[in-house]
């Protein structure tokens, strides 16, 4: 980057890191290999697959044989809504989700309503947490599947998914339980193991890795029907040739993450406080993001702004943002809307998403940024 | 077996002394808009044009390019063939795919060759029987057929087809001047584009811009609508003015309620400025009355009163349904409800005049170097030539 810029928008995607794009160029112009060949090159491309896989379940803290590779969250959220609804026909007609899910996983449930299967969407509270009890009340017998994201990507809420699985497993004994870990993957530290989760969906271009790959992790035992069907690679789940480029980047990617998770982790923690503390002094500001959410996603609200035009004026300042709105005529933040905010407050929603790469100096910045335009844009 | 697109003309066979100029326009723009498709042989006969293709050509992409050309009453696509029986019988396997998917047929002749030896109804049945006895799973029905297969018997040649589409109706783009259209990225303004180059204005664009409040994006959707109208306007000089000074200067320094009154005259008086240096005779907006507080006939006198050039309005009697419904039939629809924020939409006030009184608007404007900001925004316009070519 010669420009020197604010990059405030990670959780919409990341700069890969230069050491991930160097394998990932290797592995298209070096190691080559199809691997399913049964020579010398399909080999030592099998031989990367199995490093890219042992970094993934090193990471995941999950074991041999759980992960499968796919296009990105959005095929791994599909695969574990179709996939579990369609082997698990027969023993229920229930799926349990939230109401400020990612769309790839509202969408594939919307779907399921649409071919005649029972779906409850249950609301977050208006501080952007969710009642667990309200999604347990949901869990009936009938249930297949229950899918609750791990971090919420708006606002940065953390849901209790360790509390949820056991009072999910006592309701209703058929279901699998996924969880969207897309925003929480080498971000917030867990085991999946120890969380009791069947299913989790985890994504490469949000830590630094290229765009279109991520992965669902498969709990041992646990049943799903493929979306595609084909050469059998990843034991049927997900034929087709592995695409070994960028497999291998978000296996280095999440390995690197994963092994710095708690530094970056301080370190995020810091420009978010700063943030907090910059922003929050502020008149005409509220913050979004609940207490005790994950330090990388940070909202506010600036009523009276745009989302649109706050987020145009910072750019003329290289600051890059994400809105939580598209504008007055595109359609309202989902996640906003089902905390009960007010249209005011979602209408000019910003939300500030972190990296490893970002400095308190910059949350200085930024702030002062948010002052001036307040300053000079029309409040209306 | 050679092939012919037959464009024949509307109104311009209805001209008198002029009907050179037109003519001769509408090949230019038909030459203009099968750039890039091959060679082609264009020539006038009989009210019609035809356009023979001179070696390789895209003939599918042209028939559709030609039937978007502001002049045809109607487009056919034929095969052209030798003035004997005989080779008419054989040019009926150019619509072999036609008769093997239909049903039912029948045959329309049409002789204007007078010295052709069979006269038209004669010509009917030797060729339906001919074409019976080859496709013998096909019936006649000469109330409601599948396929009607036309024979022509011209001066030149015979042509055989399945009938005319309408053409795109209207007069040659170019005929009537230029005009600048007011484009503001909305469903109805790239409508107005397209009514008025389809009575023969040649169209130049001009878009208001007002970064921050409204993005890269919003620009980029505008030049795409451009993109879209290419098609029927052949080409369009867009430029694109800043104007975020002028919104903060009159949200600042005038009344709120006359807010979108005072920005429209900007825009009229701009436009007329930019239109005129452009060579244009008029402008072009997408109102329809009533629509929005501005677009009443008080609104509209005070705008006009800014505007140097007169203001076509092909819109002003359309309901928003049947502008969207052009919209969507010339394709501009989905771009245009593409969600960015648009400068008319950024301040808009939140009780509007919709009977503004002039004198009293004038009054609210003195607050305002009007001249000022005009030379500023003009000088920072930035313009750009949109055709098959621009890549968005």
């Amino acid at each position: 980057m010669d420009r020197i810029m604010i990059y405030f928008d990670n959780s919409s995607t990341t700069r890969v890191d230069p050491e991930v794009a160097d394998l990932v160029r290797a592995m298209m112009c070096e190691t080559f290999g199809n691997p399913s060949s049964l020579h010398r090159l399909g080999v030592e491309a099998e031989r990367r697959y199995q490093k890219a896989q042992r970094q993934m379940l090193s990471a995941l803290g999950a074991k041999e044989g759980e992960v499968v590779f796919t296009s990105g969250g959005t095929e791994a959220n599909n695969l574990a809504v179709f996939g579990t609804a369609a082997a698990k026909a027969r023993r229920g007609n229930r799926v349990v989700t939230t109401a400020f899910e990612h769309s790839s996983v509202t969408g594939p449930v919307a779907e399921l309503a649409r071919r005649g299967m029972e779906t409850v969407v249950v609301k977050p509270e208006r501080d952007g947490t969710l009642d667990p009890e309200k999604l347990l009340a949901a869990c009936n017998e009938d249930t297949i599947l229950v899918s609750a994201q791990l971090v919420n990507n708006e606002v940065g809420t953390i849901l209790p998914v360790e509390d949820l699985v056991r009072g999910i497993r006592k309701r209703s004994p058929n279901a699998a339980i996924h969880s969207d870990a897309v925003q929480a993957f080498c971000k917030l530290p867990y085991e999946v193991s120890r969380l009791g989760l069947d299913l989790m969906t985890v994504s490469a271009h949000k830590i630094h890795a290229p765009k279109g790959a991520g992965a669902l992790y498969v709990a041992k035992g646990t049943k799903l029907r493929p979306l595609f069907f084909g050469g059998g690679q990843q034991k049927g789940l997900r034929p087709g040739t592995e695409n070994m480029a960028l497999i291998a980047g978000i296996g280095l990617a999440a390995e690197r993450a994963h092994a710095r998770l708690a530094e970056n982790w301080d370190a995020v923690s810091k420009v978010r406080d700063r943030l907090a503390e910059r922003l929050g002094a502020m008149e005409g500001v509220t913050v979004n993001s609940p207490k005790g959410a994950l330090p990388y996603i940070f909202n506010i609200s600036i009523p009276g702004y745009r989302s649109e035009t706050m987020l145009h004026f910072l750019e003329s300042k290289d600051i890059f943002v994400s809105s939580g709105s598209a504008c007055s005529r595109g359609a309202r933040s989902p996640v906003l809307t089902a905390m009960g905010l007010s249209d005011r407050e979602i209408d000019s929603s910003i939300r500030i998403s972190l990296s490893k790469y970002n400095t308190p100096e910059e949350a200085d910045t930024f702030a002062d940024a948010v002052a001036e335009g307040m300053k000079t844009l029309r409040k209306r | 077996m050679d092939e012919i697109i037959l464009l024949k003309y509307g109104e311009i066979a209805l001209k008198g002394q002029n009907r050179n100029t037109f003519e001769n326009l509408f090949i230019r723009n038909l030459r203009r808009r099968l750039r890039g498709l091959g060679e082609f042989k264009i020539e006038k006969a009989q009210s019609t044009v035809t356009v023979a293709p001179a070696g390789q050509a895209d003939m599918d992409e042209a028939f559709e390019r030609l039937s978007k050309v502001f002049g045809a009453a109607a487009i056919s696509r034929s095969a052209v063939v030798g003035k004997t029986y005989e080779q008419i019988r054989e040019a009926v396997s150019y619509l072999d795919a036609k008769l093997q998917s239909a049903k039912t047929f029948k045959v329309e002749a049409k002789r204007s060759d007078k010295a052709f030896p069979m006269n038209s109804p004669e010509l009917c049945r030797e060729l339906g029987h001919d074409i019976l006895e080859r496709y013998p799973h096909l019936s006649v029905d000469v109330h409601r057929p599948d396929l009607t297969v036309w024979v022509e018997v011209r001066d030149r040649a015979a042509y055989l087809h399945v009938g005319q589409l309408p053409g795109a109706g209207g007069i040659p783009v170019g005929s009537g001047g230029r005009a600048a259209l007011l484009l503001s990225g909305g469903i109805d303004s790239p409508v107005a584009g397209y009514l008025m180059a389809k009575r023969g204005l040649e169209i130049n664009a001009v878009h208001f811009a007002s970064p921050p409040y409204t993005s890269e994006r919003a620009k980029l959707k505008v030049i795409k609508l451009c993109q879209l109208l290419v098609p029927y306007t052949g080409w369009i000089h867009l430029t694109v003015v800043p104007f975020t000074k002028i919104q903060d200067e009159i949200a600042r320094r005038c009344p709120e309620e006359f807010f979108t009154i005072i920005m429209r005259r900007f825009m009229m008086e701009i436009a007329s400025r930019i239109g005129a240096a452009r060579e244009c005779a008029a402008l072009v907006t997408g109102e329809s009355l009533g629509q929005v507080a501005s677009q009443t006939v008080q609104g509209i006198a005070c705008t006009d009163a800014a505007a140097a050039l007169p203001v076509l309005r092909p819109a002003i009697g359309m309901d928003k349904d049947e502008i969207v419904a052009v919209a969507r039939k010339i394709g501009t629809f989905e771009t245009s409800i593409l969600p960015y924020e648009d400068c008319c939409t950024v301040f808009t006030p939140r009780h509007p005049k919709t009977k503004p009184h002039l004198p009293f608007v004038l009054e609210a404007e003195r607050a305002l170097d009007r001249e000022a900001l005009m030379a500023e925004a003009i000088a920072g316009a930035e313009a750009m030539l949109i055709d098959d070519n621009t890549e968005c």
